[in-house]
């Protein structure tokens, strides 16, 4: 059998009909990352107990205790979700003994499924960044071009994925963490409606806009692992009751007849032609299939980065304040005070990019700045929601780029921060307006790289957005390619 | 400039009451005093990473209800906000409060007035925030110890408007506010377990002046009593400071009873940018006309209204009726004993004058009263019945108070009834006539004092078992 | 808006971090390109707007008040750097 073409949905069929054990299924997937993550360094930590757990499935899945379509299948986690007695690092120094005591909602949801978690998953210094440049444990590299980026903040996860270390992955996304890297490795990525799935235990970075999702190699996966963690938490006052996704509506559906909406201002300047040519290609591919496409004007885009780091920022400013050398993670060995020891345990413990967005996040919230921008902010927010209502009174969905070009080169961005942040301009919005979306693979650019194609929709539309995304699937084969090196 | 020669003190007051709630207000970890370091606590109280608030529904049930009590209006769109300050007794480094929206707004208490009349203190918010931590000085080690067992618990905060001219009236309106808390249930108001804690916001002015002096905030009082020293002892300081040409700086004072003095607490680094902003993990309250309309209907009888129908239905004086009404507990007491069918105006004597000795005496609360309620009606019903003496009645219920026994036993086991038989009591007469023969000639010269001391003598053989107008009457027929 | 060198110590000392001396300059330059760019809101009109904290318009979800038992003292102070008797220790810090 061989595994390394399978979906997460294949693999755990055919456990499911004793072609193959969940054991071998984790002895694969640990035989993947002893080959590959060296060179890619998509996880953090490998846990030790692998492959009791998958024998532990293993057992309640031949005694039909569990029938979830994913039992059995070998996945990992972005490393801000807590997970009990693991250490959840958040990529930072700050985090890197810590070994909480509880693990998130979504992260027991997943394993009541039968999850095999393999371990955790490198990101972005407390999912601040779109390279997973800004770990302290290092950069992980594009499979696709280990000289590339894998985008982020949920790089390990992307990665991961894409170089078959395991078949699929929980991320989280503040502004585009899942579907950026997604876009640039390869694989398809959801961030579902905000507020549902329960963010209790993932380690807030803005607590307004996180939401967790999965990271796979198809739609279908997607739809797969979503329905598992799409629940309503009590654990979470913002979480919401939501129908779910609808894994079988997901494989049956059909986009004759549907409505597609382009935002012209997505194709405004910086976007990569190559991507821009991907993302038309895709449009006239789902024409093809009888989707009805058309263009229409949405002026607020370019507001939207502006809004989004003055939200995230002020959030984040205080979501951090809490690491402070007293309670757990990272203490400055010598101290003078209580101030030196606040001071030095935070200096020492966050990294640059994280500094830079206390600071940001400081000033906009402090006296005197308020309401000239947070609460402009907060305006701002309320008119991208309202642009996107509006929109979705017309379309099913809304098509795009997910980035306005494909993985950049290690380095590139790292020193000029306007530039990085300059490139979450089409993901942002999404999680402003608390809308899902998914990065879909719709092509390569000119130098072999990825391109991935944004579907949003309207709240609550994730059989839609997924659904359109496996009928798109069915047709082209963008998501079933896999790096050289693999 | 013309010296000033008199002053006016202007304080506005901040009263936090943690709520009687069974769980905190973020999370199901029990709100009970006490407990061992650390072990009234989950990951969501401690702040660990990742962690969410889930709100008690109870919290603003609570904050509702004190609203009303207090005649405030309450918001129907409230939200909590954040304050972020750096402590090691705020896990989160952020406070959950309200800053923008919160829960009640615009109320009063009225109270008397220094000089006589009535006068209003405007309440300008309620709003519901989380308590902090506790933090414990370690002389060994010359560091701080934290305790998060206190953390979380419910409180609310009750601004007042700067409408305190005294200490008196700060002290009334203290009263009288928590008379109205505990009296609704909301809170247990016990200062020493610091549920209920004043700060002081206090400026002081020359006497006609209509601009506000600047002012210090004063915390760390815990006792009535405190509160009127560290007013009266800031107001001093402030008097003094600006008689001697000097300026009142604005900053917070922690007031040390023992030392009788306030001292400035070190001013924080970020000069109290709280960096206020809505708080995201927590979607808003909205409160419907028929929940504040039920609530309203479910509040009991508040102390005002008990007070207007003590004095006019049940005839107790003005200054009884504000007395007892001005506790839950007394209150209790009182009604108890009246629904038991004893005389409101003899159950209110005991009250004001036995009762409130015995608290007076041994230091305590009226919540502290450790007896059944029942046992005062016991014994007022034996003296109504002449089986003890008004005397002996107050010697029992001296244990009553201090060691709860049951009035009607113990009156038994240390045979305190008083002597009926008319024939014991004039036999234990003429012995004393007979022993101060001196007296008698004395009384019958003239002197009124020599009969008391007959009477006292008497009473005294009969150990006070006997009811003192037969004595006398007796007495005076052996004595011709 | 201009990002002094006086308010970069602001804002260090607000959110109780300090930058390294030889990274200052740059982190000073880089907070003035951001702010500059995220000025550029103030050209968007949002008169009468109502300021949107939650996109979805959910209200009143709350929990009983019911007691659930607490985690082990052991486990509250898991991950603490510095621990004596059950307490969390910190630096003297009483006026």
């Amino acid at each position: 059998m061989n595994l390394k073409d399978m979906t997460a949905l294949e693999l755990g069929a055919a456990i499911k009909k004793g072609e193959i054990s969940a054991v071998e299924a984790a002895k694969f997937s640990l035989g993947q990352i002893d080959k590959y993550d060296e060179k890619f360094s998509c996880f953090v930590t490998v846990q030790d107990d692998v492959l009791a757990r998958a024998e532990e499935v293993q057992k309640k899945i031949s005694s039909g205790e569990l029938t979830s379509p994913l039992a059995g299948v070998p996945m990992g986690i972005k490393d801000n979700m807590c997970q009990k007695g693991i250490q959840t690092s958040c990529g930072s120094l700050m985090l890197k003994s810590f070994k909480p005591t509880y693990s998130a909602t979504a992260v027991e949801q997943i394993m009541n499924a039968g999850a095999v978690p393999l371990g955790k998953l490198n990101m972005d210094e407390f999912a601040m960044g779109s390279t997973t440049e800004t770990s302290y444990f290092g950069a992980t590299k594009n499979p696709w071009n280990v000289k590339c980026v894998p985008g982020g903040s949920s790089g390990g996860s992307a990665a991961a994925v894409a170089a078959n270390e395991c078949f699929y992955a929980l991320g989280s996304d503040t502004g585009g963490s899942i579907r950026q890297p997604a876009s640039f490795c390869g694989v398809t990525g959801i961030k579902p409606t905000y507020g549902s799935v329960s963010r209790f235990g993932l380690v807030a970075y803005a607590s307004s806009l996180d939401q967790i999702g999965p990271l796979a190699r198809s739609a279908a996966d997607c739809a797969a692992a979503l329905s598992e963690i799409m629940k309503k938490d009590v654990k979470d006052n913002t979480s919401v009751k939501t129908e779910g996704v609808d894994l079988n509506s997901v494989l049956n559906y059909d986009v004759n007849g549907m409505k597609i909406g382009i935002p012209t201002d997505f194709f405004g300047e910086g976007l990569d032609k190559d991507v821009a040519a991907a993302i038309e290609a895709a449009a006239k591919q789902l024409e093809a299939m009888g989707a009805t496409v058309e263009k229409f004007d949405m002026p607020i885009v370019k507001y939207a980065i502006p809004t989004y780091y003055i939200i995230a920022a002020a959030e984040a400013s205080s979501n951090l304040s809490r690491y402070d050398g007293i309670k757990y993670g990272y203490r400055a060995e010598d101290f003078e005070d209580l101030l030196d020891l606040y001071t030095k345990s935070r200096s020492e413990g966050f990294g640059m990019e994280v500094k830079r967005r206390i600071m940001l996040g400081c000033f906009v919230l402090s006296s005197g700045y308020y309401d000239a921008y947070y609460r402009k902010a907060l305006q701002a927010k309320a008119l991208i929601k309202g642009a996107f209502d509006k929109a979705f009174e017309k379309y099913d969905l809304i098509l795009g780029p997910v980035a306005p070009t494909t993985a950049l080169k290690i380095g590139e961005n790292l020193s000029d921060p306007l530039k990085m942040y300059l490139g979450d301009i089409y993901t942002v919005m999404i999680n402003l307006a608390g809308l899902p979306a998914a990065s879909v693979p719709c092509g390569f650019d000119s130098k072999g790289m990825p391109v991935g194609m944004h579907l949003i929709g309207n709240y609550f539309s994730e059989t839609k957005i997924l659904g359109a995304a496996h009928a798109y699937q069915q047709t082209t084969d963008w998501h079933k390619r896999t790096p050289s090196e693999i | 400039m013309a010296k000033t020669t008199s002053w006016e003190t202007v304080m506005g007051l901040e009263v936090h009451v943690e709520l009687a709630t069974k769980t905190k207000i973020f999370c199901s970890c029990t709100t009970e005093f006490g407990g061992d370091p650390n072990t009234h606590c989950c990951p969501v109280c401690t702040g660990m990473p990742g962690v969410l608030p889930s709100l008690n529904r109870q919290v603003v049930n609570y904050a509702v209800k004190a609203g009303l009590a207090t005649n405030c209006t309450i918001t129907q769109y409230n939200k909590f906000d954040r304050k972020n300050y750096f402590y090691p007794d705020l896990p989160k480094a952020y406070q959950v409060s309200q800053l923008y929206l919160p829960i009640c707004r615009n109320g009063g208490i009225e109270i008397e007035a220094e000089g006589g009349g009535k006068k209003i203190i405007g309440i300008h918010e309620i709003h519901m925030e989380e308590d902090a931590g506790k933090l414990v000085h370690d002389p060994w080690t010359d560091s701080t110890m934290v305790d998060y067992n206190r953390c979380g618990v419910p409180l609310i905060e009750i601004v007042s408007e700067p409408d305190f001219r005294s200490a008196n009236e700060v002290i009334r309106y203290l009263e009288k506010l928590k008379a109205i808390l505990q009296f609704i249930g909301v809170s247990d108001c016990k200062m020493q377990e610091g549920s209920l804690r004043a700060d002081i916001n206090l400026s002081v002015r020359p006497v006609g002046s209509d601009k506000f002096g600047t002012r210090t905030e004063m915390k760390n009082m815990n006792s009535f009593k405190a509160i009127a020293r560290a007013i009266n002892g800031e107001s001093k300081r402030q008097i003094e400071v600006l008689e001697e040409g000097g300026v009142v700086k604005q900053e917070t004072r922690r007031w040390d009873d023992n030392k009788d003095a306030s001292f400035a607490m070190r001013s924080k680094e970020d000069a109290q940018d709280y960096k206020y902003f809505p708080e995201p993990d927590l979607i808003p309250i909205e409160i419907s006309d028929e929940f504040i309309e039920n609530t309203r209907n479910s509040l009991p009888e508040l102390p005002e209204a008990k007070r207007q129908r003590y004095v006019s239905e049940l005839g107790l004086s003005e200054y009884d009726a504000a007395q007892i009404t001005s506790s839950k507990y007394l209150v209790a007491l009182f009604e108890e004993n009246l629904a038991a069918g004893y005389p409101a105006k003899e159950i209110a004597n005991w009250i004001m004058g036995e009762v409130m000795r015995m608290l007076s005496d041994s230091g305590k609360e009226p919540e502290e009263m450790g007896f059944e309620y029942k046992y005062l009606g016991a014994l007022i019903g034996m003296v109504q019945k002449n089986e003890i003496t008004r005397n002996t009645a107050k010697k029992v219920f001296k244990s009553v108070f201090e060691e709860g026994c049951d009035p009607v036993k113990y009156v038994e086991e240390n045979n305190l009834k008083t002597v009926t038989d008319t024939g014991a009591v004039k036999a234990a007469i003429e012995e004393v006539v007979a022993a101060n023969q001196k007296s008698v000639d004395e009384y019958k010269s003239g002197k009124e004092k020599a009969l008391q001391y007959l009477i006292g003598q008497s009473m005294r053989a009969l150990r006070g078992k006997a009811d003192p107008q037969t004595v006398t009457a007796i007495l005076k027929e052996i004595l011709g | 808006m201009v990002i002094t060198d006086e308010l970069v110590t602001y804002l260090e000392a607000l959110g109780r971090i300090k930058l390294p001396e030889e990274s200052r300059a740059k982190a000073q330059s880089d907070l003035q390109e951001i702010l500059q760019y995220i000025d550029t809101l103030s050209e968007l009109d949002t008169e009468g707007i109502e300021p949107m904290s939650h996109a979805l318009p959910l209200t009143n979800v709350m929990r009983e008040d019911e007691v659930a038992p607490s985690i082990p003292a052991e486990d509250v102070l898991a991950n603490a750097p510095a621990q004596k008797d059950n307490y969390f220790l910190v630096p003297r810090s009483f006026d």
